[in-house]
């Protein structure tokens, strides 16, 4: 099972090495991570999505907790949330096929941001399934790179913390 | 106020914190906390390698309940002190550790003696620090002690670098230390206590099984008074002896790998297992889907992610233990329907039951030659000629397992042992440690041939301080409890595990300005442990003792704990 973590660390040196530390030192295992400022900047906010069963994910927590520059860990799958990660894709835009991949970044409503003679750079954003979506389109056109940032997740304003 | 340098600061901190006495060695970076320890009331114990160092706050910090304090160089000295230091974290022993570090200018450029301590000991300490701003420092060293000692103890190191203990300081007021996301929780949900005294109750089996949490939280006495109150017997862990005493009835000794039989059957047997600042390790648990397969779980600890970590909790109760034993003994008091002497009927058949399998396969050892030495014995008259008054620190192998096993502990913070990491070399400083804490008191080192030599250069420190430690050596010649293990499970093929050149340690003890005794006939036992006793020295024993003597009871690895290899 897929889980989102979402973590409150004090913002200091050497605080995201204790989480990856944590996760690589027990063996959980890290799909994806991001980390930046929150708007006390005091603080950061790091979303994690990690895989395992429920045990598993009750120890990511219970360990997460303990790390004494851990503020707060809260697993948002279990809740309302909003998901989305942003990837960069390089595609092959030749005469033959340019028209379709406008027609595809249109349809999933991202931005041509580099253009060249053979490639297009597109940008997009969205939840993990539109994401791997565009991905499984676009490959059989021709994928040269993809950069992702990870996912990133907030719970819905109607449920309270 | 004036103002004072970053080092005189440091050793005004560990005034504030009551600290008398530390562990040390010195180099380039902490030059000035060594000048400025000079003119404090501070003793610093000049250890022989800095693994000794924080071994022997260790042993100090075990027997006391303190905080031990270590004070290590940079670099070299500071990777020296790091299976110290993991040794303390497996075993949460309250530990700060300080470290040199190079100048904050050269920190990242491979400077001389430089090495990221910080990083190197981040997931063995509880926390640590590099402390980057003159200003964070007696602050962070204040932190550095709540850390150590509250919630689950746990060493915590401070890297200081050199131009930061040279640089001048406003010493800050005391003020309460708060830190908002450091709440351990201390005091047991009543609602659980409620439904964990229901629940036993309702036991007809119930085993307390106890850790080293209750020796740290200093409840022994709480959980006697639970343990009678309600005729439970007590199963102790290789961290929790003493915690229960020995020889009293209900006391089952030590379960798991090397446990009793009556207390690895009586876990098995078990319909509700009460378990006190344990932690379900695997040396306790063997094979994890045969274990307590009959019982219902009651785990009481301070750490949550102990709980429900390596076997499924019934009824968790996260609380100091201390706190959670008292709950329980209050509610019982409470109860009317709780009647002591009913309850004491009622599980009369299961303490029958345990009886029985004592009477079965009771520790044992056979002792039938009297031109050899069985270690057992040894252990045995130790505790006979001490009258179990004696700390006992072990190293590691079959030495610290016949410790742990013939030894009966009647007392908590008695038994000073490497649990977590089995250190060998742990023993010695550890003893050092202890003796520091308890000049008058006897210490004696349960060890074996090849672990004493692994620290076997404390001796200079322990004559350089007086410190009369006793060194009970049970030379088997052998890596023992490897050369077991391949006994039984590699054909007899020794490989490696023959020690064919030790020192003759009765000469090794006089070139160390101490005493060596040598023991090779059964007879000779006593004669030599109750010299020993009488001297006023360091005193090494050396007994020959039969060299291919198990340890016994013994579960192999991965096997149920009901699986037992017996004598
Ligand atoms: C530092 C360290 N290295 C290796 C081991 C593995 N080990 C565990 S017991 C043991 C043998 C110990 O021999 P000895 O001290 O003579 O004790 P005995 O078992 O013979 O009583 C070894 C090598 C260890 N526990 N610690
Ligand atoms: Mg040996």
């Amino acid at each position: 099972m897929k889980h989102t973590i979402s973590v409150l660390l004090q913002n200091k040196p050497g605080v995201l090495s204790r989480v990856t530390g944590l996760f690589s030192g027990r063996g959980f295992n890290i799909e994806s991570l991001c980390v930046a400022e929150t708007l006390d900047p005091n603080v950061s906010c790091l979303t994690v999505v990690s895989r395992g069963d429920e045990a598993i994910i009750e120890q990511i927590t219970k360990q997460l907790n303990k790390l004494i520059d851990v503020i707060k860990v809260t697993e948002i799958n279990d809740k309302e949330y909003v998901e989305r990660e942003m990837i960069l894709l390089r595609v092959k835009a030749e005469a033959a096929t340019r028209a379709e991949v406008l027609r595809v970044v249109d349809i999933f409503r991202g931005k041509v941001v580099d253009v060249s003679a053979k490639s297009y750079a597109i940008e997009l954003t969205g939840s993990a399934s539109k994401i791997q979506a565009v991905i499984d389109i676009l490959r059989p056109i021709g994928i040269k790179e993809i950069v992702r940032t990870g996912i990133i997740a907030m719970s819905r304003a109607t449920k309270t913390k | 106020m004036g103002k004072i340098t970053g080092s005189q600061a440091v050793v005004r901190c560990l005034q504030e914190e009551g600290v008398k006495t530390i562990f040390g060695y010195p180099g380039g970076a902490v030059l000035d906390l060594f000048d400025a320890l000079m003119d404090s009331d501070i003793t610093n114990v000049l250890v022989r390698h800095e693994q000794g160092a924080v071994h022997a706050a260790d042993g100090f910090a075990r027997v006391t309940g303190e905080v031990g304090v270590a004070l290590l160089t940079s670099g070299p000295g500071a990777t020296n002190g790091v299976t110290g230091i993991a040794t303390a974290h497996m075993d949460s022993i309250p530990l700060v550790i300080l470290t040199g570090q190079v100048p904050r200018p050269l920190i990242g450029n491979d400077a001389f003696q430089e090495v990221d301590i910080v990083g190197i000991t981040r997931p063995c300490t509880k926390h640590n620090y590099l402390v980057s701003n003159v200003d964070d420092l007696v602050s962070t060293l204040r932190e550095a002690f709540h850390i150590a000692r509250t919630g689950r103890p746990g060493p915590v190191l401070v890297d200081l670098p050199k131009d930061l203990i040279a640089t001048k300081l406003t010493y800050p007021e005391k003020t309460p230390i708060h830190l908002s996301c450091y709440q351990p929780t201390f005091n047991p949900h009543p609602v659980q206590i409620e439904k964990a005294c229901r629940r036993i109750m309702r036991a007809t089996r119930p085993v307390l099984y106890v850790g080293g949490g209750v020796i740290l939280s200093n409840s022994s006495k709480e959980l006697t008074e639970l343990a009678e109150k309600l005729s439970i017997p007590v199963t102790m862990t290789l961290m929790g002896l003493g915690a229960y005493p020995g020889s009293q009835k209900l006391c089952m000794g030590m379960l798991g790998m090397h446990g009793t039989y009556t207390a690895n059957m009586a876990v098995a047997e078990s319909d509700l297992l009460i378990a006190v600042g344990a932690r379900f390790d695997d040396r306790v648990t063997g094979k994890l889907a045969d274990f307590a397969t009959n019982a219902e779980i009651i785990h009481v600890d301070i750490d949550p992610t102990s709980i429900s970590k390596n076997v499924r909790v019934d009824i968790p109760i996260v609380a100091d233990c201390k706190n959670a034993l008292t709950a329980m003994n209050k509610w019982f008091d409470a109860e009317s329907n709780f009647k002591q002497t009913e309850q004491a009927g009622r599980l009369q058949p299961w303490l029958a039951l345990i009886s029985e399998w004592t009477a079965k396969h009771p520790l044992a050892y056979k002792d039938n030659n009297d031109s050899i030495i069985k270690p057992q014995y040894v252990i045995e008259m130790l505790h006979q000629l001490t009258g179990g008054q004696a700390i006992i620190t072990t190293e590691v192998g079959q030495n610290q397992m016949w410790a742990a096993q013939f030894h009966k502990f009647d007392y908590p913070r008695h038994f000073v042992t490497s649990g977590g990491l089995g250190t060998m070399g742990f023993g010695l400083p550890a003893a050092i440690g202890a003796q520091m804490a308890f000049p008058d008191r006897t210490v004696i080192d349960i060890a074996g041939d090849g672990s004493i030599q692994m620290n076997i250069q404390e001796l200079a420190t322990a004559k350089q301080y007086s410190c009369p430690v006793k060194i009970a050596i049970l030379n088997n010649g052998y890596l023992g409890m490897v050369r077991q293990w391949q006994e039984l499970f590699y054909n007899k093929r020794y490989a490696s595990t023959i020690m064919d050149v030790v020192p003759d340690f009765v000469d090794l003890a006089k070139a160390y300005g101490a005493v060596g005794l040598r023991a090779t006939t059964k007879s000779e036992v006593e004669p030599v442990i109750r010299e020993a006793l009488a001297t006023n020295n360091i005193v090494i024993m050396d007994f020959k003792i039969e060299r291919e003597e198990g340890v016994y009871p013994m579960v192999p690895a991965g096997k149920a704990t009901t699986e037992m290899l017996l004598v």
